[in-house]
């Protein structure tokens, strides 16, 4: 499998360190009423079959974060942005 | 024909002989031979035994399907097993042993095994288990054992060298037969970057074998054109001995190349195989189509093979297999095969086709039309055939052929299942998409112009297909006939497993209906060639006990590898000093110098003691602990993992990883920190300085360093974008050391520039950048984790073991020592300090007693989750001291902790010793514990138990700081 980081280029997959599912995002409140929001965000992570994204770490690149969207069943790469990029768009909304 | 070689033809070099030795006898072959042709030109046609039965086997094919002639190739550490006779390039001085027959291959005392074949029915494995324990144990299995099993593996290491390897190309070519070749072609003439690959020595596929012609040329000629032409263009790499083995996500392509096994050593600079993996925009699998034997009587009887092996044999190594043949077919196959030996001058007895009716040309030879073998006669070579109308034929050979199967195994090694093919009576490759696609004979096409159109089309990778070369068809059909029931001989349906056509019914009538449970029940299709030959016949024999279509049985799971791929070729230069790297300290020299004992821990090499003439390690490590905490010791502690942090949002950036605080922490100033999971778990510690307002040096544990960067990095890249903060691990930039003890002040004050050593100067947790030695950079931080005065000293790498030499002649007036990371550690558990055995990934930061440090000021990772009840609940386990209650008592790690007056066993576990360490200055065994509500229990007497060396002993709770419990040696 290759993966197109958006510094390096497109390396062998063995480079790269996954890390699940990108979707959840942490929750940003303190107050106890979040706790549902947090046992959510740190234990509850679905299995989809088909396009998802995930978390991949150049780790032994350039050791950026990346987002890699992927299809689970085939393993197609659709797309891959860094996590900060991924991060700030979803931050937008 | 002067024995079983031809006079003429074949693609041997007649003129250059080659001696070699197959069981202990000398024999002669020629360059272009493989083993099994050599063997068979000298009339050798007993190869090995069967598994099961141990019956004389002899080449079924000449391939890498073969099933049979597996053989032992070389000797003493270069000895590899279960090599197919037929892969194997014959070159002199060659040295091969058959396998599977004990004493000797002719005479063997397993083949009584076949005698006793009532009890390998399908299941046996299965079935023999479920019989009385003890007879199974001392009767069957040592028997069995000894006479079974396949060849045996060299016990010497390797000492050939192997290689991995990368490439990259625009449309890789799987198979080099007229398919490949035209793919080939057409691709690189558009001028893509191509790669051909062939398991073959010799490229050119079935062409080497056969009598085609093309462009008005023999087929030879044609493809050794085409290779010339390949072979000198840029943008083509061509590799024989190359085994494709896999197909992967991306397209990617796993190849071994076999580099060196055609000789007898190979050159000192050169692998032996060498491991690929082929990154291919496009592919075509031109991997061509397998004969299949048909399941009849004696099947397996030395001399029987398939009609394409029995012309290979004849046509490319001018080897007859024997010197008067009968064919059974049930398809166009056989008459080619007939026909050629007949050219050859080799005698052909009849061509028994199991069709009624066919219009393929015999050539004159007689046909029994609708006729079919019941049995072999013959032990260790054919002596004739059986037919089911009674008659016998004399014969030393016989040709098979039950029709023709694509190798379609590559394109579904991603999950995809070949589909049933009624015209061709075959399975045919999947469809997955444009990336990867079959051609030729690979994809069912039978015909030579329809598999060379076939690859020019696969090979256009842009613009107009090309023409292709006119070439002589030969027509072909096929009837199914898969087993020959009337069979009076045993039928094998899978040669290496001894699988016979009985076995497949059986299965079914016992419930094993699904062919994947077919399989491991009956052993079909399993071992080193994967059921090549045997799956489809297997699948049709239990389609048809079962009243179902082929494609309702359907094939079992194609895997990786293709072939067996060796241990060898898949370590690569991963062996030995090789397999991972190591890492040593920037002090290692100097430690080394004073005779220092390294552990591995991790990568690293750690000096763990410095012994002195005689003493073991505790005694070596008391005497270090005793030098350091009556003196000064000096201790290289540069493992630590140490990340520079900087920017205008670093001390913020801190505040958010540590549970404590650090945007109050004062430039020159070193604290303590713990950092937790966001599951509330504590994740590692270590002390952080700061060095202006936007610059902190952070230290981690030795074992997490590499973990917390990669932590450090999510959280700000996926957590956090908009901390404006930058960090880099600086582990392998300085070397640090730890100098402890009373003279720690005077032996430092020695080596330092201006700077005064005293407690307004640089005072308790003090952290500054000074010069040493007269200008030399270095960072000072005055913490301790041994409890003595203590100061950590930083300097570049390359300069550590200069300044550990210099700071021990300045502490040589003062008796200093050398201390290791044993002796750290007993002075760490008296002290009670939480490491390793502690911070264990179960134990929150109150457990550990470090609970008032989580800030409830601020958000931090782990802060919400470390708030569930489940964590603060106070039955938890936490942090203690103990002690033995007879000091003569040795507390052993991992022991566990009851109540005084229960008894022992784990049914009233309250805890466990997590550390302990024979104390020099206590003058006993001492620990620390997780014990369950530990904090209320300073003082009680426990129960130790330790389980696994069923001792117990009383022992006594108390404070984790075992020693110096004011710390006054720490602000001495
Ligand atoms: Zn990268």
């Amino acid at each position: 499998m290759l993966v197109k980081c958006p510094h390096c280029g497109t390396r062998p997959v063995e480079e790269f360190t996954f890390n699940g599912d990108a979707s959840v995002q942490r929750p940003a409140s303190n107050d106890p009423k979040s706790m549902d929001q947090w046992f959510d965000y740190v234990y509850l992570r679905d299995n989809p079959k088909g396009r998802f994204d995930e978390y991949a770490h150049h780790s032994s690149g350039c050791r950026a974060w990346l987002v890699v969207t992927r299809d689970t069943q085939s393993h197609e790469i659709f797309n891959v942005v860094t996590a900060r990029d991924y991060a700030k768009k979803r931050v937008a909304p | 024909m002067t024995g079983f070689r031809l006079d003429r033809g074949g693609l041997i070099d007649r003129t250059a002989p080659l001696d070699f030795i197959f069981d202990g006898k000398a024999f002669t072959g020629f360059a272009g031979d493989t083993l099994a042709s050599a063997l068979i030109a000298n009339d050798v046609h007993l190869m090995g035994r069967s598994f099961k039965y141990h019956r004389p086997r002899g080449v079924i094919s000449a391939g890498s399907s073969e099933p049979n002639a597996l053989v032992e190739l070389r000797e003493g550490a270069r000895k590899e097993a279960n090599t197919r006779a037929t892969m194997i390039e014959l070159y002199d001085g060659l040295v091969a042993r058959s396998q599977n027959r004990w004493p000797s291959l002719g005479f063997d005392i397993g083949a009584l095994n076949s005698l006793a074949s009532a009890m390998f029915v399908a299941g046996f494995y299965y079935k023999t288990f479920m019989w009385p324990k003890s007879f199974w144990e001392k009767i069957y299995e040592p028997i069995i054992r000894k006479a079974a099993g396949l060849g045996t593996a060299s016990k010497e290491a390797d000492p050939d060298k192997y290689e991995k390897a990368y490439a990259h190309c625009d449309f890789l070519v799987v198979g080099s037969g007229p398919t490949g070749l035209m793919a080939a072609l057409t691709a690189a003439r558009s001028g893509a970057r191509v790669i051909l690959a062939d398991e073959s020595a010799a490229l050119g596929g079935s062409l080497l074998n056969e009598n085609e012609e093309i462009g008005g040329m023999s087929g030879y000629a044609w493809a050794m054109a085409g290779i010339a032409e390949l072979s000198a263009m840029p943008n083509v790499i061509v590799m024989p001995r190359t085994t494709i083995f896999g197909w992967y996500d991306g397209n990617i392509f796993g190849a071994v190349e076999r580099v060196n096994d055609h000789v007898l050593e190979p050159s000192p600079y050169e692998p032996r195989q060498r491991y690929w993996r082929i990154m291919a925009k496009r592919a075509v699998m031109a991997t061509g189509a397998e004969e299949r034997p048909i399941v009849f009587g004696g099947n397996d009887v030395p001399g029987v093979m398939t009609a394409g092996a029995l012309r290979t044999y004849a046509n490319r190594y001018a080897a007859a297999a024997g010197k008067s043949v009968v064919v059974f077919t049930n398809n166009n196959s056989g008459y080619h095969t007939a026909r050629d030996m007949k050219t050859h001058g080799v005698h052909v007895e009849v061509i028994i086709d199991s069709r009624k009716e066919s219009a393929a040309d015999s050539s004159g030879i007689p046909v029994i039309r609708g006729g079919a073998i019941v049995n072999v006669r013959g032990g260790k070579r054919v002596s004739g055939v059986e037919l089911a109308d009674h008659r016998m034929v004399p014969c030393d050979a016989v040709a098979m052929s039950g029709g023709w199967s694509p190798i379609v195994n590559l394109m579904c090694h991603r999950g995809a299942k070949p589909k049933w093919d009624e015209r061709i009576a075959s399975f045919v490759p999947p469809d997955v998409g444009g990336g990867f696609v079959a051609a030729g004979s690979a994809a069912g096409r039978m015909l030579l112009s329809e598999c060379l159109a076939d690859g020019a089309r696969a090979g256009t990778l842009k613009g107009k297909t090309p023409s292709i070369p006119k070439c002589r068809d030969e027509a072909f059909a096929v009837t199914p006939l898969w087993w020959v029931k009337e069979s009076t001989g045993k039928a094998f349906v899978d040669y290496q497993n001894d699988s016979t056509a009985k076995d497949l019914p059986l299965a079914a009538q016992e419930g094993y209906r699904d062919i994947e449970l077919a399989k491991r029940y009956t052993t079909a299709g399993m071992a080193t060639d994967q059921g090549k030959l045997g799956n489809v016949n297997a699948i049709a024999i239990l389609a048809e006990a079962t009243g179902r279509s082929m494609d309702q049985v359907g094939t079992t799971t194609f895997r990786p590898y293709y072939t067996p791929v060796s241990f060898g070729a898949l370590a690569g230069p991963f062996v030995g000093r090789h397999f991972q790297p190591v890492r040593k300290t920037p002090l290692h020299d100097w430690a080394d110098e004073l005779g220092a004992v390294f552990v591995e821990t991790g990568l690293w090499m750690r000096s763990s003691w410095f012994p002195q003439e005689g003493e073991d390690w505790l005694s070596s490590a008391s005497r270090e602990v005793l030098a350091t905490r009556q003196r000064v010791g000096l201790c290289d502690v540069s493992t630590l993992g140490k990340i520079d942090v900087q920017g205008k949002d670093a001390a913020e950036f801190l505040n958010r990883l540590y549970c404590n605080t650090f945007s109050t922490l004062d430039v020159g100033k070193a604290r303590y920190g713990l950092m937790l999971r966001e599951d509330g778990i504590v994740f590692d510690d270590g002390t952080t300085s700061r060095l202006a307002p936007d610059h902190f040096l952070m230290t981690t544990t030795t074992a997490n360093a590499a973990r917390v960067m990669s932590h450090m990095e999510f959280c700000h890249q996926a957590h956090w974008p908009e901390l404006d903060v930058q960090y880099v691990s600086v582990t392998e930039q300085w070397a640090q050391m730890a100098i402890a003890g009373p003279k720690a002040r005077a032996t430092l004050q020695k080596i330092v520039d201006k700077v005064t050593l005293d407690d307004t100067g640089f005072p308790y947790l003090v952290a500054k950048e000074i010069s040493i030695l007269g200008g030399m950079t270095a960072r000072l931080f005055r913490i301790s984790f041994s409890g003595e005065h203590a100061y950590e000293l930083a300097v570049p790498a390359d300069y550590g073991n200069l300044v550990a030499r210099a700071i021990m002649q300045a502490g040589e007036e003062f008796g200093i020592a050398p201390y290791g990371i044993e002796a750290l550690s007993i002075m760490r558990i008296e002290k009670g300090h939480v490491a390793g055995g502690e911070l264990n990934g179960t134990t929150t930061a109150a457990d550990l007693g470090l609970g008032k440090m989580m800030s409830s000021k601020k958000d931090y990772i782990g802060r919400m989750m470390a708030a569930r009840e489940g964590l603060t609940d106070k039955n938890r386990q936490c942090v203690v001291g103990i002690r033995p209650f007879d000091v003569a008592d040795k507390i052993r790690s991992g022991s566990h902790i009851l109540k005084k007056d229960d008894a022992p066993s784990m049914a009233a576990d309250q805890g466990y010793v997590s550390s302990v360490a024979w104390s020099p200055m206590l003058n006993m065994w001492l620990g620390l514990a997780l014990l369950s509500n530990g904090r209320e229990r300073h003082g009680e007497v426990v129960k130790i138990f330790d389980g696994v060396r069923n001792i117990h002993m009383f022992g006594v709770i108390c404070d984790p700081m075992h020693y110096d419990r004011e710390n006054k040696k720490l602000h001495a």
